[in-house]
């Protein structure tokens, strides 16, 4: 790693780590690539705090869509905050309070009018726990439906199968449909779990560090899905593993102590950034 | 160097310090928690035994020997009981007794007499010593005289008495059994025939007055009625005589060990058998007779003989009962307080009050449910809907309704906590997954969450079940009662009598030991009905154990 330091010199010297944490303002670095992009999602001065302590600082930043874009940083750096607000599923803590606006497709998801229900039906979510519900596999993939009232089981089988096959569990899964969701491996669970969440075909997935709790091959799969669903759906990931983010993603921003530090292009990202800082961090000097 | 030295020391001499001190190894507390529970073992282990060992042996049958005093005095009876004690009259002081259930109350005005050992003459077995169970007066021992029938003795040795008896007394049970169906039965439906017509009248009377034309169209009506229910209660009657009369033919006569004749009616003897003649196949027989009777027949002679089927029946009615009104209140309130409620002050409160009132004495809450449930609200239901027979109460006093909704209210608590607890044990990821699909907080309460914790409720029901089954004290104050004369499930419409007092095996347990005239004979029945309700708990919960098993297999059990 040290000698890739020594390849691509940073061009920015000064640490300005340090400053953020002391409080400081800071803002961002986004690559110029984006603003020629289709945004789907757009975030734009947007603030939450849980209780007294804030956790994301005046991000601004817009996921393109039919791409794939991660968030990385350190432990505690909001990344994870920052997913779970995108479908409001923060809205749940009492203490949360937001300040800021966040679009999707141009209409605001904090406004007073919108309908969370609906919204979230928009956007499906991947958690970084399998999280099957207590039910059989064909039952978990058709599970926002039947929340939707949809009887037909022509519909529903269609929308089964074609779930199932999307998430690449259809071969494993198909002479089990009826069997409990909980007797699946890890990584089936977790497969499953993306089923699920493009079963009502929605516009975003949101993967909130889909891989951590599974083993290589498992993990494998599932970034070989992530590119299979890269170009239908606009991907938010966050995750922790590096090489990761650098494989599976088009965008990658980096975060840092709630605040967005660096925005641009996986590669450039990884290879070339713009930020001693997120050299720094994706060289593994520190986080 | 020599700091170094000392150092060392220090550090071995704490290490030594570590050795010595037992509490610092772990081992003392292995003994002491494994002894509390030892202990504990002991105490449930022992009583279940003793009630077990008491319950079961109850109704085998014992043989009956004849023992004569020195002071010339004969006694005949059942050995119920052996026991030493202390006199102060006599030179030895430690001696021997026995409690001997001589029985023939209506005769020697004594069921049991105690026996001193040192003054035991001389004890037999004699062959033909007969134990007859009556309808009333008790057990009765004694020896075959002759068997009268019609007036004409037909037999007179032991041998051929005992094959009339035989012979004769299963037809003289069968009626015996005709008559109290008739009784009870036809006569109570014709009774209420003509109750249903009064109140029918009394119904007119009240809306339209006394007197009335639409009274009297009524009121003929209800003259008919009582006309054929009096030709029907005629005709009744007679076949009662009847059966009677036919019944009084057979008698068998009998002497008592005191050498006193005495005649027994045919029809008065439930069971009879000559004790130290039978064989262990005899015996075995015998037993599992009285305990079919026990089980499924009526209570008799104030419940210290007989069955308790009513008791089994009332307890396993209102167990149910209360189950189905508990678990959907307690889980309605614990959904509120765990998903719905802003955590807070308030919720606390609340939630403290709820397990102290778990603390509040069961008889507290049976004060108020016969204040509340009957006669508040029992009393509120008659006025609207039952008008026509008050003064006398229909729901307006105790029930087996307000009974089960007391003890619904006594174990709610129960619900409640274990509800809640089941409740947070739903990991937030199956929510949050839920909401992320869109679901609605009670779509995610009715598809996940409850489903998901339905084993922990299964639990807080099964405990709420084990209290409330066992629970006497509330009972009596709102409808448990000595004997029911109907049980409150039966044939006649409206089939589910919710109003009707019952008899419960708690209340049937206190009953017959410290209420009963002949308690020394009731107390082994207290140990058969103390059996009998404990394995009645168990095989409710034992129920409700299978079910959340399979709840549970069904939703819990996760791979990963």
């Amino acid at each position: 790693m040290g000698s890739m330091n020594v390849l691509f010199p940073p061009k920015n010297k000064s640490n300005r780590l340090a400053e953020i944490a002391a409080g400081k303002t800071f803002s961002t670095e986004t690559h110029d690539v984006l603003t020629r992009e289709e945004a789907l999602l757009e975030v734009s001065g947007f603030n939450l705090s849980y209780g007294v302590k804030q956790a994301l600082f005046d991000i601004n930043m817009i996921f393109p869509k039919g791409k794939v874009a991660a968030l990385v940083g350190p432990s505690g750096c909001g990344k994870s905050t920052l997913l779970r607000s995108i479908n409001r599923i923060n809205d749940l803590l009492s203490t949360v309070r937001i300040n800021g606006e966040m679009k999707l497709n141009g209409e605001p998801i904090y406004a007073p009018s919108v309908d969370v229900i609906e919204l979230r039906k928009r956007m499906g979510m991947v958690f970084q726990k399998p999280n099957p519900f207590p039910m059989s596999i064909y039952e978990n993939v058709i599970y926002s439906l039947r929340i939707d009232g949809e009887r037909n089981k022509a519909v529903l089988d269609e929308v089964c199968e074609k779930s199932l096959r999307g998430a690449a569990l259809w071969d494993e899964a198909k002479d089990r449909l009826r069997e409990s969701a909980l007797g699946l491996s890890g990584g089936q669970q977790q497969r499953l779990c993306i089923a699920r969440a493009i079963a009502a075909e929605p516009e975003v997935l949101l993967m909130d560090e889909p891989c951590s709790a599974l083993d290589p091959i498992a993990t494998n799969k599932i970034e070989d899905l992530i590119a299979d669903l890269r170009g239908d759906y606009t991907i938010v990931i966050v995750t922790h593993n590096m090489q990761q983010a650098a494989r599976v993603s088009d965008y990658t921003a980096f975060m840092y102590l709630g605040r967005l530090i660096e925005y641009g292009p996986t590669s450039t990202i990884f290879q070339n950034p713009h930020l001693q800082e997120t050299q720094d961090y994706v060289t593994g000097r520190f986080g | 160097m020599s700091s170094e030295t000392s150092e060392k020391k220090s550090a071995t001499s704490s290490r030594r310090r570590a050795k010595v001190s037992l509490f610092a190894q772990g081992e003392p507390m292995i003994w002491l928690t494994g002894g509390g529970l030892a202990v504990a073992l002991c105490m449930i282990i022992g009583l279940l035994l003793l009630i077990f060992y008491n319950g079961i042996s109850t109704l085998w049958p014992m043989p009956v020997p004849q023992i004569q005093t020195v002071s010339g005095t004969v006694y005949l009876g059942e050995v119920t009981r052996d026991e030493s004690f202390r006199s102060n009259d006599e030179p030895v002081r430690t001696l021997h007794r026995r409690l001997m259930r001589t029985g023939n109350f209506e005769i020697s005005g004594e069921h049991f007499n105690w026996i001193n050992k040192h003054e035991v003459k001389e004890e037999t077995l004699p062959q033909w010593a007969l134990v007859i169970e009556r309808t009333a007066w008790g057990r009765f021992y004694g020896f075959p005289e002759s068997f009268v029938l019609g007036g004409e003795t037909v037999a007179s040795t032991s041998e051929t008495v005992w094959k009339a008896f035989n012979q004769y007394h299963d037809a003289v049970s069968d009626r015996r059994g005709k008559i109290r169906e008739l009784e009870t039965h036809e006569i109570g439906r014709i009774n209420r025939r003509l109750e249903n017509a009064r109140l029918a009248l009394r119904t007119v009377e009240l809306r339209s007055g006394l007197g009335s034309p639409a009274w009297n169209v009524e009121h003929t009506k209800f003259l008919e009625t009582e006309k054929g229910v009096t030709e029907k209660f005629k005709k009744l009657q007679e076949e009662i005589v009847q059966l009677r009369t036919e019944n009084s033919r057979y008698v068998l006569k009998l002497r008592t060990a005191q050498g006193k004749d005495t005649a027994i009616l045919l029809e008065n003897i439930v069971r009879a058998y000559p004790a130290n003649q039978l064989s262990i196949v005899g015996k075995v027989g015998l037993y599992f007779e009285r305990w079919h009777e026990f089980l499924l027949d009526d209570p008799r002679e104030a419940n210290s003989e007989g069955g308790v089927f009513p008791a089994i029946f009332g307890t396993v009615i209102m167990t149910l009962l209360m189950s189905l009104a508990v678990v959907p209140f307690g889980v309605m309130a614990a959904l509120y307080l765990r998903e719905y409620a802003k955590p807070g002050l308030v919720v606390s409160a609340v939630r403290i009050s709820i397990n102290n009132l778990a603390g509040v004495p069961s008889i507290v809450f049976g004060v108020f449910g016969l204040g509340f449930f009957c006669y508040l609200f029992g009393a509120s239901i008659d006025e609207l809907f039952f008008a026509s027979s008050l003064p006398n109460p229909t729901f307006g006093k105790g029930g087996i309704l307000w009974a089960s909704l007391t003890l619904a209210l006594l174990t709610l608590p129960v619900v409640i906590v274990a509800t809640e607890e089941a409740l947070s044990a739903v990991p937030n990821s199956m929510r949050e997954g839920s909401y992320a699909c869109g679901g609605s907080k009670w779509q995610t309460i009715k598809r996940i969450v409850l489903p998901r914790a339905m084993p922990g409720i299964m639990t807080g029901m099964i405990l709420a079940m084990a209290r409330g089954a066992g629970e006497v004290a509330p009972l009596m104050l709102v409808g448990a009662v000595k004997l029911a004369p109907e049980l409150p499930l039966d044939g006649v419409a409206p089939f589910i009598h919710a109003e009707r007092s019952f008899m419960h095996l708690g209340f049937h347990i206190y009953d017959l030991g410290f209420q009963s005239q002949n308690s020394e004979a009731a107390k082994p029945m207290v140990f058969t009905t103390t059996l009998l309700l404990i394995v009645l708990i168990f095989l409710l919960n034992l129920m409700a154990v299978r079910l959340r098993t399979r709840l549970r297999s069904k939703f819990v059990s996760a791979a990963f």
